[in-house]
């Protein structure tokens, strides 16, 4: 069963960039391209770079550290790179964002 | 849409580099048919020549596999000859009666050895050496055989000749000239480099005309030659040149003229067909190289994706010999004439001679061996016809002598083992790179720093990769300037052209630009983004959108990013000078805050280290002192010494100078990180000969040096001018400044920027033309007039939720 957490209002979100989301456990970063919306942990699998702070672009974002791209939608390293940081639900209704964990 | 019909003929390197273009820039456009007369698929043809000498396997020089082809939806007809065109019915035809219709055609058909017209020549044991069959032939041959000839002392034929004489064939080449490569290399180096092979255990023959090849039931069994002379073989490999296949074209009634004619886009003459690789003439010249086919690759895909940009202008090439353990380069009209001159170094002894042919202080040609290092720099200078008057005294002693930080100073590839670090920011080995490069298919710098790492971070080990590139793929690697590099992969065009269109466009926002630029991508990337941000905000200050999202993460927070996530925080000292209160009020913020590290930098200020993100605004509210930029594509520091108001030795205010300076020119962008530094005598205690603009106080004035740096290749600053007063000095150096805002590309420093554009360029616009350095410097002043302090900004501003996280109860 899933449990939607509303984080924030559309709005909160710069168009092509991020916010972070402090959750118990761990920080999740909410990116945004376009209309679309995106969750993933904050953290790079390379040295743990917050991937919030990096640059969006096609549907990825570049680590702000030494400039691994991450895919936004599967959390996956575009190759060459390798490695996988989680991803999170993401549902926007009446345009307040929603996560599940 | 239905898919338009594309049909590529010739299944070789150049045709499949149109076709792997073309599916990254438009991959739907095209249902797409090969034919390859070759039962293969596509293979780096180049690496036949380590194949041979058994330094690499068959497999292992595949490029494209079947299942590429296959993944990619590409119908593939191997060991299928096209034989007919119908330009009417647009309808090729291939062997066993196949028809296969087209809206487009691609001729990659390549070209074929030439043999020579001489009795004998259809015997059993005579070859070329152009595919893997004929590699084949020659491996199997030498197992039975013993006595090899090759004819043509060129690149292929050395090529050849060593592979042979490494699986133990007895071997002489039969050259017509009287040295070898006579192409290639000037008499001395051809000799030096025929000397090294006989130590090998080859033979020469040297100017020597082949008249027959004598047979023996149906096999060969000698030479002979228009002297009379003959001698025993077993196996004759022809490498006497090539001829581009235009026979399909021809017959098809397309213009040729000794190759397929293309214009600039590599359209043939009927405008539903291309031409790509060694089969084309294009400006009267066919190419036998693989960079300048895959640079027609890369215009070719271009047009094909209906991108209606890219022009092929010709291409510069250079050779490589791929011979392990022989050093040779040679590029561009090395043999001199009475109009040029030439510098020669020759260590006999040493066994390294090196000759640059210069015409109007330029270089126009070079033969190295035994010592290429340079070889690359050579050409990149060459083909970007920099005037080389400035270095020409240090010219012969490379471009090494100053050396690099982090490997150790190494300046040469070919001496290193294959566990050695090349690459001492990413941690990557020699072996690595030369592996990547051979399995993975890797042709240019771009895909080694993809692929390996090595090279993407500080830059420092570029050299040393650019060598590993050349020496693994011969003439096949061309190093780009930065002037003919596209921006990123998201764009065909170079940031000159990307410059010029937002200044005589007047284009104001990266959407506009992108727009009109016809970018490939919809967002761009992080590369492109950042760059086209700085060149709109330099080149339409106030006018300008300024895009937060298009900045990397220091310019966007205004902070340094650690290795932790957490941020750096150094304020403004200018001038190095600063007070009891300012420390005092440093001095509660590091408390308040719990900064972990108070550190001294190096460039006379203050740093708090580790700082989270949601204190950053808090901090700078505190502190109540301006940023200090250390994050940013801006001026950095202008460091000082005391100057007259303390030392003995002072001749000049320094200090107030600095602090004028710094303050002055506080909030400047540029298109990479700005340092500057005031001293009061030549002493020089500020360090303003490694500054991008450093100033040395002298008795009668200022003298002005610009265009040093300190960082990864250390590089002295060179004179600008020598001015008697403060204003004047704030002048040049502002002037000087606004020419490196305006025109350096994006990431160029100034010692990179003047490296390209010379330093009499910028003499001449700031220091000899009165007029136009006003000019510069009042533009400067108008950018930076209303700029904000960002700290302010974000404090007084409603900013600051950006910096705070959003909380959650899960
Ligand atoms: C703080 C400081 C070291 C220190 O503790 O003293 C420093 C720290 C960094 N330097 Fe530096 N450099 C510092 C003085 C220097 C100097 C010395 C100087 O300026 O007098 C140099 C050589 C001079 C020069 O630049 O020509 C220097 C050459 C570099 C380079 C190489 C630049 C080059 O073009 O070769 C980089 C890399 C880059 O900018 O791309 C770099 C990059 C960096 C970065 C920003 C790395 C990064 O991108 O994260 C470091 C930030 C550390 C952090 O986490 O905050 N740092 N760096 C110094 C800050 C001075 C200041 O007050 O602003
Ligand atoms: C041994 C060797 C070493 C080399 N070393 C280097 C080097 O170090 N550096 C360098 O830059 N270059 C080197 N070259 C040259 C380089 O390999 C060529 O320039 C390059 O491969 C040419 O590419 P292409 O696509 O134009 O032709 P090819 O690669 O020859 O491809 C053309 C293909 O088209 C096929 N074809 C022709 N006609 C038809 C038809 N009618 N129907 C169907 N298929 C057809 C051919 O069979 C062939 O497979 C070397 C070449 C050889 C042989
Ligand atoms: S501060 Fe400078 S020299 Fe030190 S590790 Fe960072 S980038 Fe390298
Ligand atoms: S931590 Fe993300 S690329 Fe290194």
């Amino acid at each position: 069963m899933e449990n939607w957490i509303k984080v924030c209002e559309l709005e909160d979100i710069p168009q092509l960039g991020a916010r972070v989301v402090k959750g118990k456990s761990c920080e999740i970063a909410l990116f945004r391209e376009g209309d679309r919306i995106y969750a993933l942990h904050d953290k790079c699998p390379h040295k743990g770079g917050p991937l919030s702070q990096g640059i969006v672009s096609k549907g990825r974002v570049t680590c702000p550290l030494h400039g691994m791209n991450i895919g936004l939608e599967d959390g996956r390293a575009i190759s060459p790179d390798e490695g996988c940081t989680e991803t999170f639900s993401v549902r926007i209704e009446e345009g307040a964002v929603y996560i599940s964990l | 849409m239905q898919k338009l019909k594309l049909v590529v003929v010739g299944n070789g390197m150049a045709g499949m580099k149109v076709v792997e273009e073309l599916l990254k820039i438009g991959p739907d456009l095209y249902e797409i048919t090969v034919f390859g007369a070759e039962p293969y698929p596509n293979y780096n043809r180049i690496m036949l020549s380590p194949v041979l000498a058994g330094e690499q396997k068959f497999e292992d020089i595949i490029l494209n596999s079947l299942g590429w082809y296959e993944e990619n939806g590409i119908r593939l007809h191997l060991g299928k000859k096209v034989l007919r065109i119908d330009r009417q019915r647009r309808i090729v035809e291939a062997e066993e009666g196949m028809e296969v219709e087209y809206d487009r055609l691609l001729l990659a058909t390549g070209s074929s050895p030439f043999i020579l017209p001489v009795p004998g020549r259809d015997l059993d044991g005579v070859i070329a050496y152009r595919d893997i069959q004929d590699t084949e032939k020659m491996i199997e041959t030498a197992e039975k055989h013993r006595h090899a000839v090759v004819i043509g002392g060129g690149l292929l034929g050395l090529e050849a000749a060593n592979g042979l004489r490494l699986r133990g064939m007895d071997v002489t080449v039969v050259h017509l000239a009287s040295w070898l490569m006579e192409r290639q290399l000037d008499r001395h180096a051809g000799k030096m480099l025929q000397c090294e092979l006989e130590k090998r255990g080859l033979k020469f023959l040297l100017e020597k005309k082949t008249e027959a090849l004598l047979g023996n039931e149906g096999r060969v069994c000698g030479v002979r030659f228009s002297d009379g002379g003959e001698i025993p073989a077993d196996l004759v490999v022809m490498a006497v040149g090539i001829k581009p296949n235009t026979q399909l074209a021809e017959s098809a009634g397309i213009h040729c003229n000794r190759g397929i004619v293309v214009d600039d886009t590599m359209q043939t003459f009927d405008p539903k067909i291309y031409a790509v690789g060694e089969c084309v003439s294009h400006r009267g010249t066919s190419y036998g190289l693989v960079a300048p086919l895959f640079d027609m690759a890369k215009v070719c895909a271009n047009h094909l994706a209906m991108m209606g940009i890219g022009r092929y202008a010709g291409s510069f090439t250079a050779t490589k010999l791929k011979v392990t353990g022989i050093d040779l380069f040679s590029a561009g009209k090395f043999e001199g004439d009475e109009h040029s001159e030439e510098i020669v170094l020759n260590d006999v002894a040493g066994g390294v001679y090196k000759k640059i042919t210069i015409r109007d202080g330029k270089i126009v040609g070079t033969v190295l061996y035994g010592d290429t290092v340079d070889g690359q720099w050579y050409f990149r200078m060459l083909k970007e016809g920099q005037d080389i008057g400035e270095i020409r005294g240090n010219l012969m002693f490379g471009q090494s002598h100053l050396g690099n930080a982090g490997h150790e100073g190494r300046v040469q590839a070919s001496s290193m083992t294959d566990d050695m670090e090349v690459c001492g920011c990413n941690g990557v080995c020699k072996g690595t790179i030369t592996k990547a490069i051979k399995e993975k298919g890797l042709f240019t710098l771009e895909e080694v720093r993809k692929h390996t790492k090595a090279s993407s971070s500080c830059g420092s080990c570029t050299g040393l990769v650019e060598q590993i590139l050349a020496s693994e793929l011969g003439g096949g690697y061309s190093p780009k300037t930065s002037a003919e590099k596209p921006l990123c992969a998201c764009t065909e065009h170079t940031h000159a052209d990307l410059r010029k269109a937002i200044r005589e466009e007047k284009l104001l926002s990266i959407p506009e630009v992108m727009a009109f630029m016809n970018w490939k991508t919809q967002n761009g990337c992080s590369t492109c983004r950042p760059a086209l941000n700085y060149y709109l905000i330099s080149t339409w200050p106030h006018e300008a959108m300024d895009d937060p999202q298009s900045r990397f993460v220091n310019e966007r927070v205004h902070a340094n990013i650690q290795k932790d996530g957490t941020f750096s925080v150094v304020p403004r000292m200018y001038g190095g000078i600063t007070n009891p209160e300012q420390l005092r009020r440093i001095a509660d913020v590091a408390d308040k805050y719990r900064v972990p590290m108070v550190k001294v930098t190096g460039g006379q200020r203050i740093d708090l280290l580790g700082v989270r993100r949601e204190d950053l605004p808090a901090i700078w509210s505190d502190l109540d002192m301006p940023s200090g930029y250390a994050y940013g594509k801006s001026i950095r520091t202008v460091k000082t010494c005391v100057g007259t108001e303390f030392c003995r030795f002072g001749t000049q205010d320094s200090t107030g100078l600095g602090i004028m300076l710094e303050q002055a020119f506080d909030r400047m962008w540029a298109p990479h990180k700005v340092k500057m530094a005031v001293s009061g005598c030549p002493r020089n205690c500020a360090e303003s000969t490694i500054k991008d603009v450093g100033i040395i106080g002298v008795e009668s004035g200022w003298e002005i040096y610009v265009a040093g740096n300190g960082g990864i290749k250390a590089e002295v600053s060179q004179f600008l001018a020598k001015v008697k007063t403060k204003e004047e000095a704030m002048e040049y150096s502002g002037a000087f400044l606004q020419l490196y805002r305006e025109e350096a590309y994006y990431l160029e420093r100034t010692v990179h920027w003047i490296g390209r554009v010379g330093l009499d360029y910028a003499r001449s616009r700031v220091a000899e033309d009165e007029e136009n350095r006003r000019a510069l410097y009042q533009r400067l002043l108008y950018a930076l007039s209303g700029e904000r302090d960002p700290w302010k900004s974000v404090v007084e501003r409603e900013r600051k939720p950006l910096f705070e996280s959003l909380m959650v109860e899960a």
